[in-house]
């Protein structure tokens, strides 16, 4: 192993270049630890975003050597001894270095109906959710979603169509689709349907393939494209 | 000042490769469905017309392009298949399998394809 | 739901639908492709099998019109993703390819089968 880490790192916004830092390996590195190095060490005005630094926030996702990932829970030692390439997260607006601008990606969780809408009888009772029902295992499978955007930076559909509302959000809406609870279900379908929706995804799985939580919005996905095909053949709303 | 370069490795799983194989050999079957429709057409003109074009076909280039368009109509089935058992079955863990199955239908059938046409 | 998003899930039920009948259609074809080329394809071979046959006429008429359903929308989608092209004009030019294919095909299948 080399002592020292070839970290090459995207300056600027939308238009920029990569500048190359020399970081120190250690035992046990993360791409995190390289990229906080730098800003700590190197470069004070190298801008980026994290929280947690354990895998819980979301908040760290990165391009690193050309797939999105977790900084954090991503360590040198599996990449190789080759350069390090760290860029922003692809298919959101680049605002300075690593920083990316979320609110396109927060934005379409809410244009998917990514709320939950009590039904008109909410409060009459407690609503009695059987854990091992068909339903309720669907959306247990999607629940788990924290919202790094990773599977939405790793989607060829965004980055053809900018109005596709991308997997997390989908993800989101199939979670609810599969609550018997929720009373906003036309609603959402009618959100979901079409060419910047549901019925878009070819399938790829380059979401079910990136994300860190090991979750399927594929399936999810072919949940909400049958469902929606079924509102949609039945009409009203 | 540099565009940022466009990232590729995201893309290198199979059934991101299964996709590509779908799009293309879709879009090489429905530009040549035209073709295949004329060229079936020439039997309004008669057997002799129609007999004219097959012996046209019997040259090594043309069972060449056959032979592919055998491929990809049996890739684009396969993967067709594949695809509908995403959508309307209950998730299969054996994705990789899938893409592998497809593939290997695809290739036998070019080959049968190759060595029936080759006894000719 | 309004009535494009009810025309797009539409489109893709129908491009799903055209597609099973399709998978069914085209291993049949596949087969029969393997089996006819052996020994080499003869204008009097073909027509002796299709002149008046009235189910395979039927089976190849469902083929064309499965056919001319599938691809027009596979296109379609192409064009929207790959070339930034959307909208009514896109619509108009799929259906009208759907027409042609459709046309074209059972006409062919006139002069096989006639």
């Amino acid at each position: 192993m080399k002592a020292a880490i070839e970290a090459r790192i995207w300056r600027g916004g939308a238009e920029g270049r990569f500048e190359t830092f020399s970081v120190p390996r250690r035992d046990s590195q993360t791409v995190l630890d390289v990229v906080t190095f730098v800003q700590r060490r190197l470069d004070p005005t190298l801008s980026y975003r994290y929280a947690c630094r354990v895998g819980m926030c979301g908040s760290c996702a990165m391009t690193v050597n050309g797939r999105p990932r977790w900084t954090c829970r991503t360590h040198v030692s599996r990449l190789g001894e080759g350069p390090l390439t760290i860029e922003p997260l692809a298919n959101l607006p680049r605002i300075k270095d690593l920083a990316v601008d979320m609110v396109p990606f927060f934005d379409k969780w809410a244009k998917a109906g990514g709320r939950f809408v009590p039904s008109a009888d909410a409060g009459a009772d407690f609503a009695a959710v059987e854990p091992a029902s068909p339903a309720r295992r669907e959306a247990d499978a999607g629940i788990e979603c924290i919202g790094c955007a990773v599977c939405y930076a790793a989607c060829d559909l965004v980055s053809w169509n900018p109005d596709y509302l991308g997997p997390a959000a989908l993800n989101r809406a199939w979670t609810l689709v599969s609550d018997v609870r929720d009373g906003g279900q036309a609603e959402r379908l009618a959100a979901v349907a079409g060419d910047a929706g549901c019925h878009a995804c070819h399938s790829q799985q380059s979401c079910r393939e990136h994300c860190p939580k090991s979750l399927n919005p594929t399936a999810s996905i072919a949940g909400l494209k049958r469902a929606a095909l079924r509102a949609a053949l039945k009409g009203g709303a | 000042m540099n565009r940022p370069p466009p990232a590729f490795r995201h893309r290198n799983h199979p059934a991101w490769w299964a996709f590509a194989v779908h799009r293309i050999s879709g879009l090489v079957l429905a530009l040549f469905l035209p073709l295949h429709f004329w060229a079936l057409g020439q039997a309004i003109a008669g057997e002799a017309a129609l007999d004219g074009f097959l012996r046209w076909t019997a040259n090594p280039l043309a069972k060449l392009a056959e032979t592919g368009l055998v491929i990809l109509l049996a890739a684009h089935l396969a993967g067709g298949l594949r695809i509908l058992a995403i959508e309307f079955l209950p998730w299969s863990p054996r994705q990789k399998a899938a893409v592998a199955a497809s593939a290997g239908f695809a290739v036998a059938a070019g080959l049968l394809f190759l060595f029936n046409v080759g006894a000719a | 739901m309004n009535l494009r998003g009810r025309a797009e899930a539409i489109a893709w039920g129908a491009q799903r639908a055209s597609a099973a009948v399709l998978a069914a259609c085209v291993l049949v074809h596949l087969a029969t492709i393997l089996y006819a080329v052996r020994g080499g394809l003869t204008a009097a071979e073909i027509l002796g099998r299709t002149r008046g046959s009235a189910g395979l006429a039927l089976f190849y008429g469902l083929f064309v019109l499965a056919a001319a359903i599938h691809a027009p929308l596979g296109l379609r989608t192409i064009a929207r993703e790959t070339f930034g092209w959307r909208g009514g004009a896109l619509d108009l030019a799929s259906a009208a390819f759907a027409l042609f294919l459709a046309w074209f095909g059972w006409r062919a299948l006139g002069g096989l089968f006639g």
